[in-house]
Order: structure tokens, then C-alpha cells, then sequence
């Protein structure tokens, strides 16, 4: 199994999110992050879908996007062409003792404290899902008490842009 | 209302215009003050819609109103919804035009269900409308509410919810043309019922928005120049022909291209048509009870010409040995089916029809300049096979009726002209082997899905999509029971279709699996419908309805009994057909196991000749076995 991250443009319509998860659901795919939201052109949301599966049955389930008519667009973004985003919020057990190590994680990760309390630190950290996983290890033996994570987004590098001529008419 | 009703002849004396009246109005392209319900029905004609199958209920009740006052629009008041999706399906399947379909919310629509999943299986272009409670109350648990938008997603081409009047006619004309351009296929129109009460304006033609569907039908010029040289290096092709021909009217452009080829053919369940079973290169039906020419063609070819097929799991038997030495070209217009199953050495994305008119092309200008495929000895071979095992049957021996006969003499005495409708089961499979198809779209059957039930409803669409046909169901005891409620729909409409019933007594395909592979143990397959009691009395169930109902229990009887219903052309006609109920499908490919392994008859191998099987070089035949004996007793299932 592979990860690969998916960028489907599709018309902004309610009841796409449903179909389109339907879609992976039906075909046998799970879907392991999902983010979506409104483009710079208000008629085209954007959803970044990563899924773990072999190159094959990829082709078969980027294929099968396709054929949704709502689907203006399918791309993948491979990780050395794109900046793949993630962010998290995490609870972590933090008191006078331990309150200075989690910092110097926190400090490390180049994460945010968001909120704390006596007993707890809240931290925000963004990033690749890799240095995320690599947070929350470190962040594990202090105590994670809530754990909260957003859906990967992801754009490719450079100046192109892929919602170009994605609404080009029938 | 703005427009004043111009009827013609007095025919209607209600101050209301006619749909008619207002789409004479609106063809000006001049926008019209209407209900929503009027604007769908003004859509309807609109898109050149002759017949709608359909039952009203509360949700989509506003519609039926100014349906009532159509001229242009005849609705057809089945008994079951079922019935309605699958007469879509049997009218849109003999004509290749779109067949719609109207329920009404909640149990009406879900009753759609197994109509449209069938549609999609088998990319029948078909547009169902449903009613839903009013927007409001959308999401609420309001009476007769189902999530039919929701639930058809998996098994529609594309749907709609539309709880704005004004929307209406923009998604009937993008319904019927996601429905009936590139791949076929069903698309499900849910309309609220205030979306229906709600003044509005009707415009045609609206402007259609997709932009995301562009289906691809030109092929690649590159793709079909591979092609082409892939077909002159080949020495054992084999075109494999599947139902996406059919759907993209190509079936001359196919006769074409084997008459310039000489490649033999083999035609899938949903191609059986494409080309006349007569043609001396056809060589049968490939897959699990296809004929011993068309599988072990395909097994042994070292070319696979793919048109319209899919290598469904039916068709290829265990994927891993299926056709072990054959390249592949594989042409079909949904990207999505190529490469899916089969690796394609050939990958040809397009609509059947242009490309093989460009395949004939290519390869026409390479016979030319002189570089012809040689498939002579391949065509020798094959030819041999098609001689040596003819699909055929054995007669009871006890004087009882052997199904295959009957079948056989329905498409004899009916003739190449008439359309044949099959359920599902074995009486579809001998309907596949022994009634010989001469033209496209005579042979209507559920084969992907697999549904049983369809053949009544799916009769009469046919049927009234060609009044000037005879049409025949070929059904079984089983599926007949599943839907021949719509008998009463034929003759109160004046539908006269003909019912041959295939009665064993049994849900027949099931007994025979179960004989084969669970030692004869008959659970829950024996449904008392001719052995030992008949419930239904099947010519009493006819007769109830109006119908002819007949008899035949002895194979003296078959012949006269066809004929007679042949000469019945102005009610249905229903003929319980009592057949031997230990008749088996044959040959057969075990579920699961390779296409190597097919059997003529239990435990029967074909015999094959050695020097014959060897004519042509391959380094491994397991076809040719000492005996020819294998062991396919189910023991691995």
C-alpha cells in the first residue's frame, strides 16, 4: 500500500461531499484524510483526499472520480511536487513539572501554544502528516488527553494553477 | 395563466392550455407562465418523450395533473414500480432510446431501486422521475420520505434533487442527455412536490451546465494505429464482442470490419445480436455457459479485439487464466472499464461506432499495402471447434418436455423479426444458446444484475416501443412470479406481449447448483408450481387477467401450442410450458475456476482430437488431456 493525495475539483453543489465519499465507500477504498472547501472561484470546491491503496486500483478509483459528473478535476499530488498540509490541536497533560519539556517539543515542532491551564497544554501545530506523527510520539509520554486533526491540504509548487479552464463548459 | 388555449378540434373544453398548447407557444422561445409540474411536462415533450411508465402518489401528484392533458406524452399505469422501471429499461433497450420512468416518494421510488441498479448494470439509458415531500419538510421523517437522491447514488449514472421549479427544465435536458450520451445509463430526477406546486417560467431549450462531463467518443488515432498493427501480427485473433456495440448502434460497422478481417467472433449475453448467429465466423457466446467454440477460442487466442465488453467475471471465470496468451485491445467509451479486470495492451477510450469505423480503415489501408493478418489455420481451427461442439441438449427421456426444445421452437417459429425477453436464470441462458439472433436489440435480458422479474415488465416496454413486433417473454416460474402483475397493465393498455413460462417447477439455475455442488441437497428451490401441485394454476393466473392462458406438457404439443399463440395478436398471451425439471444448463464453467476447465455435461469434458487441438503451436494445452476428464465437483467452493 501507497499513499497517494488526491486534489478533486468539483462544482461547488450540495450533496458532492456525500457522493463522492459514497464513491470510495462503494469502490472499496478507505479514505484515511479529507479536507474540502470553496476555491477562488466560488463555483469550484476543492477536496484533498488521501488514501492508502496500490498504484492499480488508484487509476481505478481516479477513473471512476471522473466519471461522477459533478468532478470538474482530478489530480494527484505527489509530495515532492506539492506542500501537503495538516493541522492539529492537542491536549496534552502538562503541570509545573513537566510543563518546561513540553514547551521545549513545542519550541522544537516550531508548534503554538494555544491554550493552558494548570494541568494541560493546548498545542497547535502544522504540518506534513509525517511531522505531525513525529509531534505526537514525543508528545505521547507526557499524556495526550484530546486529539483533534484536520484533513491533509495540499497544492503543487510552482505558478500554475490546476483550477485553470476547470469550468470550461460542456 | 398568460396564455389562452388554442385546442385544436374542441377536443378540450377546460380554459386550462394543454401541455401542447404551451410548448406550441414556447417553441418561439418565449418564456411561459406555468406550475412546475407543468414545465416537466412541457420538458418531456420537449426532449421528444412518447411514453411515460409510472404510478402516481401524494408527492408526485402535482405532475400527474397536466400529465392527464399530454397528447404528446401516453402514460402507462403499471402495478409496481418495479414493473415501471424495467418497461423503461425493455422500451429504451429495443430502440436505444431513453426510456423514462415515474414513481412517487418513499416506497414508490425505492420500489425503483432494482430497475435502476439493473439500467446501470447494463448502461440502459433511462431517465426515472420521482416525487419528494415538499422541500420543507426534507430531512424531517415526513410521510412517504425516503433519501432516493442518496440512496441511488451508487447505482445512477448522475441525479438530481431539485426543490426549485425553475430548475426544471435545465435538469430534464441535462437528465436525458447524461442518460443517453457516452456510456448509457440511468439518471434519477427527484423532484419536491412544492418544487412542482411553485409558479414558474418554462423556457426551451434551457441552457444545459456540465461542466464536468465531456465523455470521450473520438478514439485516439494512435491507439487505433496500434491496433491495427497489433491485428496484423496476429495469428489467433479473436473479437470479443460485448453489449456496448449494441448500445452504440455499430453493428453494421462490425459486420464491416469481419467481413474485411475474417477474425472470428464471439458475442457476450448483453451482445447476442451484434452479430447474426448465422455469420459462419460467429462462433457463440463466450463465458460460463458459453459454447465450447467462443471459450476455448478465447482461451487460446494470442489476440483479444475487446468492442463494448467489460471481462465481467462471468465471461473470463477465474481472471488469472483467462485467456492466458492473448494481448489485449480493449475499445470501449467509458475509461473507467479498460484496464479494470484485464490488463489492456491496447487501451482505446471511444464510442463503439467511430471506433470501429476507424479500425476498418486502418487496417483496410494495411491489407492494401500488403500487410494482411494471416488467421487461416487459427480460422480452420476454430471453425473445427464450432462443428465439433455444437451447443446442444439431450430430450427427457421420460416423455416430458425438454426447456431447451421449446425454447428452440419460440425461436424458430417466431423468427429473426421478433424480440426476445429473458429473466434470469436457466431459461435465460438456453434463451442466449438456442433462439438464433439475426438483428441488434431482438434480445433483451438483466445481465449484469442479474434480475429476476425483469422479463414481463421489460416485454412490454419493448412492446410498446415496437407495436408492430412480436415480443416474447421467455420467463421462468420463479421470475415470473415476480413481477407478472403487469400482465394486467398489457391488457387493460393493450399490450399484447407473449409469455412462454418455462416451468420446472423450481428456481431452476439454484436447483441446478445445487445438484452440481451441494450433493443434491434441493433447499428451498422447490416452489410446487408444476410437480406435485400447481399453485399458481398459471393458465387460471392468465385467465384472471384477461390473458389467453395455454398449456403445454408433451413435446408433441410444443410446436402447435407456439403457433396458436402466434395467431393470438390482440390480448396477451401466456404459455405455462411444463418442462423436465432435471434439464441443466450446459456447457458450464464451474464459478471460480478457469475458463480451461468448461464442461459439456456433468463431469464431461469435450473430447478433444489431438491432432486437430494441435495445429497451431502452444506450450501448454490443457485442453488436451488424456481423457479430456476433469474434476470440477464443487469441492472447492
Amino acid at each position: 500500500m501507497s499513499r497517494h493525495t488526491l486534489s478533486v475539483l468539483v462544482e461547488n453543489k450540495p450533496g458532492v461531499l456525500a457522493r463522492i465519499a459514497s464513491l470510495f465507500s462503494r469502490r472499496g477504498f478507505n479514505i484515511n484524510s479529507l479536507a474540502v472547501g470553496e476555491t477562488e472561484i466560488p463555483e469550484i470546491s476543492r477536496m484533498t483526499v488521501v488514501v492508502d491503496v496500490e498504484d492499480q486500483p488508484l487509476e481505478q478509483v481516479t477513473k471512476q472520480l471522473n466519471k461522477l459528473v459533478e468532478v470538474l478535476k482530478v489530480v494527484e499530488l505527489d509530495g515532492g511536487a506539492s506542500v501537503q498540509r495538516q493541522i492539529i490541536l492537542v491536549k496534552v497533560r502538562a503541570d509545573s513539572v513537566t510543563r518546561g519539556q513540553v514547551l521545549e517539543m513545542v519550541q522544537m515542532f516550531r508548534a503554538k501554544v494555544v491554550d493552558v491551564s494548570t494541568d494541560a497544554l493546548t498545542i497547535e501545530a502544522t504540518g506534513s502528516m509525517d511531522k505531525l506523527h513525529a509531534l505526537l510520539e514525543v508528545l505521547a509520554p507526557f499524556g495526550v488527553k484530546e486529539l483533534v486533526q484536520s484533513g491533509l491540504v495540499a497544492i503543487g509548487r510552482g505558478g500554475r494553477s490546476i483550477t485553470d479552464r476547470a469550468l470550461r463548459s460542456a | 395563466m398568460t396564455i389562452v388555449s388554442q385546442a385544436s378540434g374542441g377536443a378540450a373544453p377546460a380554459a386550462a392550455p394543454s401541455p401542447a398548447d404551451i410548448a406550441h407557444h414556447s417553441k418561439a422561445r418565449t418564456p411561459v407562465e406555468v406550475t412546475g409540474a407543468q414545465s416537466l411536462v412541457l420538458a418531456l415533450e420537449a426532449v421528444g418523450v412518447d411514453t411515460v411508465f409510472g404510478i402516481p402518489g401524494g408527492a408526485i401528484l402535482p405532475a400527474y395533473d397536466p400529465l392527464l392533458d399530454s397528447v404528446k406524452v401516453r402514460h402507462i399505469l403499471v402495478r409496481h414500480e418495479q414493473g415501471a422501471g424495467h418497461a423503461a429499461e425493455g422500451y429504451a433497450s429495443a430502440t436505444g432510446k431513453v426510456g423514462v420512468c415515474m414513481a412517487t416518494s418513499g416506497p414508490g421510488a425505492t420500489n425503483l431501486v432494482t430497475a435502476i441498479s439493473d439500467a446501470y448494470m447494463d448502461s440502459v439509458p433511462m431517465v426515472a422521475i420521482t416525487g419528494q415531500v415538499a422541500s420543507a419538510s426534507i430531512g424531517s421523517d415526513a410521510f412517504q420520505e425516503a433519501d432516493i437522491r442518496g440512496i441511488t447514488f451508487p447505482i445512477t449514472k448522475h441525479n438530481y434533487l431539485v426543490t426549485n421549479a425553475a430548475d426544471i427544465p435545465r435538469v430534464i435536458a441535462e437528465a436525458f442527455h447524461i442518460a443517453s450520451t457516452g456510456r448509457p445509463g440511468p439518471v434519477l430526477v427527484d423532484i419536491a412536490k412544492d418544487a412542482l406546486q411553485a409558479r414558474t417560467t418554462f423556457l426551451w431549450p434551457p441552457a444545459i451546465d456540465l461542466p464536468g462531463y465531456h465523455p470521450v467518443t473520438r478514439p485516439h488515432h494512435k491507439q487505433i494505429r496500434e491496433a491495427a498493427r497489433y491485428i496484423a501480427r496476429a495469428k489467433r485473433p479473436v473479437l470479443y464482442v460485448g453489449g456496448g456495440v449494441i448500445r452504440a448502434h455499430a453493428t453494421e460497422e462490425l459486420a464491416r470490419f469481419v467481413e474485411l478481417t475474417q477474425i472470428p467472433v464471439v458475442t457476450t449475453l448483453m451482445a447476442r445480436g451484434a452479430l447474426p448467429d448465422s455469420h459462419p465466423l460467429h462462433l457463440g457466446m463466450p463465458g460460463m455457459h458459453g459454447s465450447v467454440a467462443a471459450v476455448t477460442a478465447l482461451q487460446k487466442a494470442d489476440l483479444l479485439i475487446t468492442l463494448g465488453a467489460r471481462f465481467d467475471d462471468r465471461v473470463t471465470g477465474q481472471l488469472s487464466t483467462f485467456a492466458p496468451e492473448a494481448k489485449v485491445i480493449h475499445a470501449d467509451i467509458d475509461p473507467a472499464e479498460i484496464s479494470k479486470n484485464r490488463t489492456a495492451d491496447v487501451p482505446i477510450v471511444g464510442d463503439c461506432k467511430a471506433v470501429i469505423t476507424d479500425l476498418v480503415e486502418e487496417v483496410d489501408r494495411d491489407i492494401d499495402a500488403g500487410n494482411a493478418g494471416d488467421y487461416a489455420a487459427w480460422r480452420k481451427l476454430t471453425m473445427g471447434w464450432k462443428a465439433t461442439f455444437p451447443v446442444g441438449y439431450t430430450e427427457a427421456t421420460d416423455g416430458s418436455v425438454a426447456p431447451q426444445a421449446v425454447i428452440e421452437a419460440i425461436g424458430r417459429i417466431a423468427g429473426p423479426e421478433a424480440t426476445y425477453v429473458a429473466g434470469v436464470g436457466q431459461h435465460q441462458m438456453w434463451a442466449a444458446q438456442f433462439v438464433s439472433y439475426e438483428r441488434p436489440m431482438s434480445w433483451l435480458n438483466s445481465g449484469g444484475a442479474g434480475t429476476m422479474g425483469y422479463a414481463v415488465p421489460a416485454a412490454m416496454g419493448a412492446k410498446v416501443a415496437e407495436p408492430q413486433r412480436v415480443v416474447w417473454a421467455i420467463d421462468g416460474d420463479g421470475c415470473f412470479q415476480m413481477t407478472n402483475q403487469e400482465l394486467a397493465t398489457c391488457v387493460i393498455n393493450d399490450i399484447p406481449i407473449k409469455v412462454a413460462i418455462i416451468n420446472n417447477s423450481s428456481l431452476g439455475m439454484v436447483r441446478q447448483w445445487q445438484s452440481l455442488f451441494y450433493n443434491e441437497r434441493y433447499s428451498n428451490t422447490d416452489l410446487h408450481t408444476s410437480v406435485g401441485s400447481r399453485i399458481p394454476d398459471f393458465v387460471k393466473l392468465a385467465e384472471a387477467y384477461g390473458c389467453v392462458g395455454l398449456r403445454c406438457e408433451r413435446p408433441e404439443d410444443i410446436d402447435a401450442t407456439i403457433e396458436k399463440a402466434m395467431e393470438i395478436n390482440d390480448v396477451p398471451v401466456v404459455i405455462d410450458f411444463v418442462v423436465h425439471r432435471d434439464a441443466m444448463v450446459w456447457p458450464m464453467v464451474a464459478a471460480g475456476v478457469s475458463n480451461d476447465l468448461i464442461q459439456v455435461a456433468k463431469d464431461t469434458a469435450p473430447q478433444w482430437d489431438r491432432g486437430e487441438s494441435e495445429a497451431i503451436e502452444q506450450p501448454e494445452d490443457v485442453l488436451t488431456g488424456p481423457t479430456g476428464r476433469t474434476d470440477t465437483d464443487g469441492g472447492d467452493r
